[in-house]
């Protein structure tokens, strides 16, 4: 236990040192109060329009911003260690693969956390001093909810990322292999079902269930349907609905998410030879 | 006195490649010895095996009484200080933090970290990032992440690499030290000048197989390679008088006038010596036993003639 903290430690420390929590709050800082003061652009406006819009396009942002710095993060935990020698050397240390890989995903995810917490923090206050009329109750749950799935959203990639790494044995492999991840979860996946069910005529009913197939169709049915306002703006998602698609359950679905690679990651590393 | 590394027949494959070939290799306490071979020769391979990091394929590996591969492993890693060939730290940190974080994962008291960067001459940069670190003083980093937690065993794989004279120097003296200490070492390198004092026995391994292990004197004896004569004298007529021996395995070459070399059999030393004292205008001798480099050529050559070249 011990060694996991410390090698979380050490990659926390480096996440704030080589300022990853900085950079990734403030792009998300930066982002959200965009979109938030931008929201209305679409009808012609400017300024904060709704909740319920400004919160689905925090969401629709963070489906394509966390999943691709999660990956960026974490994609040479492994490899990169391989590379530079030292990989070779903490093996011989007395601690175990299992206590390695833990430990970094602990210390990445941490690294995640913080910098989503806080980047999606600024982007609250901002909303409740700038925007008039909006309900701070309201603003506070849904940024909650952002928060909280997106971190979960994060730890799902990470997942991805540590189980490239351990796969390859260079990084710029494991850098090309992250982007492909990313390019088939986020953009991919809901072309692709778009087209399935625009050409699905009958039945069909098994269609929403596809969408478990994807965590970041996950983390938009959370956010969506945690947010009773947003479900006029849902789109794609609004063929899930009731039954399995309930936010807990699909949070254990995502929770799932991460543990299933990282599982996968670990069986792979502890199997691998030196 | 028990081994602290103990090789019986162990035999490690890799995809249909032979590693390594039923090797065979006792270590005792506080023994200092140096592992020889070409590239592919087999070296790492042993070290890994001793780490643990591979499984022999056949044979049995103990290591300070534990299989290293085994349930035991844990305990006895801490027992152990390895330093990897081409190790490049962690660059954003400073020597210190390195060291401290390795500390940490050891378990062993975090004070003596201090005391060891002043051992290995890197007290003053301890707060520099190893980003700035040259080549030498990575690897006097890499020996003070080894001699964490005052190691049983120590493994060094190719520490002189990319040193200068005088570091490498300072490095074998750290290596004696250590050995005085009762720690057993273990080091392997291609780079053999230098070594030769620091040693107390040498593994010349090729394509995977014990080509000749034993103390210096053992291979010397083993190999029976001519000695080296130089004689000096005064100019004139040297070369003539020394050049008409008995024995044909008596080699004489004139450098110039007042140098001869002799390539004279151990057995017929003596003998040698005898009459090049005797003869008239000689002013010095040097006599020049064969180096390890020969020793290794020697074996090398003589015992693995199918494979030179063959071996990456």
């Amino acid at each position: 236990m011990n060694a996991i903290l410390t090698i979380a430690g050490k990659e926390f420390r480096d996440g704030l040192r080589n300022r990853w929590v900085l950079a990734i709050a403030l792009v998300l800082a930066f982002l959200a109060v965009g979109i938030a003061w931008f929201g209305a652009a679409a009808s012609g406006g400017l300024g904060f329009t709704s909740l319920a819009t400004t919160l689905v396009s925090l969401a629709t942002l963070a489906v394509f911003l966390i999943p691709l710095i999660a990956l960026l993060l974490a994609y040479d935990a492994v490899v990169g260690e391989q590379e530079a020698g030292t990989l070779l050397l903490l093996l011989t240390y007395p601690i175990s693969r299992t206590q390695l890989l833990l430990g970094k995903f602990l210390g990445h995810g941490l690294i995640l956390g913080a910098a989503t917490a806080l980047g999606f923090s600024i982007a609250g206050a901002v909303i409740a001093m700038a925007a008039k009329g909006v309900a701070l109750g309201e603003l506070a749950a849904g940024m909650g909810l952002l928060v909280g799935s997106s971190i979960l959203l994060g730890w799902v990639f990470i997942a991805f990322a540590y189980l490239i790494s351990v796969w390859v044995s260079e990084k710029a492999r494991a850098a090309g292999l992250a982007l492909v991840v990313w390019f088939l979860f986020v953009l991919v996946f809901d072309l692709g079902l778009l087209a399935l069910l625009v050409s699905v005529e009958r039945g069909g009913d098994w269609l929403p269930w596809l969408l478990l197939l994807n965590p970041t169709e996950c983390f938009r049915l959370i956010n969506l349907a945690g947010f009773e306002a947003a479900r006029s703006y849902s789109g794609l998602t609004a063929i899930a609905e009731g039954g399995a698609f309930r936010p807990a359950m699909v949070t254990a679905i995502l929770v799932a998410w991460i543990a299933v690679p990282l599982g996968l990651a670990l069986l792979r590393f502890r199997r691998r030879a030196a | 006195m028990t081994a602290v590394i103990d090789f019986q027949g162990v035999t490690r494959r890799d995809a249909g490649l032979v590693r390594l070939d039923a090797l065979d290799l006792q270590v005792s306490e506080g023994e200092v010895l140096a592992l020889l071979g070409h590239n592919g020769a087999g070296k790492t391979t042993t070290m890994h095996l001793i780490l643990g990091l591979l499984s022999p394929s056949a044979g049995r590996v103990a290591v300070l009484g534990g299989a290293p591969d085994g349930a035991d492993a844990e305990a006895l890693r801490r027992r152990l200080g390895y330093l990897p060939e081409n190790v490049s730290f962690y660059e954003q940190l400073s020597g210190r933090e390195v060291l401290d974080y390795f500390a940490r994962l050891k378990r062993v008291d975090r004070g003596q970290v201090g005391d060891l960067l002043d051992r290995v001459g890197l007290g003053h940069a301890a707060h520099r990032r190893v980003k700035t670190y040259s080549k030498g003083m990575r690897q006097r980093l890499g020996l003070a992440q080894a001699l964490l937690g005052d190691p049983r065993l120590l493994l060094l794989d190719e520490p002189t690499t990319g040193l200068d004279p005088a570091a490498t120097r300072d490095f074998y003296d750290t290596v004696r030290g250590l050995r005085d200490r009762g720690c057993t070492v273990l080091l392997s390198s291609h780079v053999l000048p230098g070594v030769e004092p620091y040693i107390d026995r040498a593994l010349i391994l090729g394509g995977g197989r014990r080509l000749a292990l034993g103390s210096l004197e053992a291979l010397r004896e083993e190999a029976a390679l001519p000695v080296t004569l130089r004689v000096r004298g005064a100019a004139g007529g040297l070369a003539e008088r020394l050049a008409d021996w008995d024995d044909p395995r008596i080699e004489v070459s004139a450098l110039n006038g007042h140098e001869v070399t002799l390539t004279v059999p151990p057995d017929a030393k003596l003998a040698v010596l005898r009459r090049i004292t005797d003869t008239a205008g000689v002013e010095d001798i040097d006599l020049l036993p064969p180096t390890l480099e020969h020793l290794y050529t020697h074996f090398s050559a003589e015992r693995l003639p199918e494979q030179r070249g063959a071996a990456e």
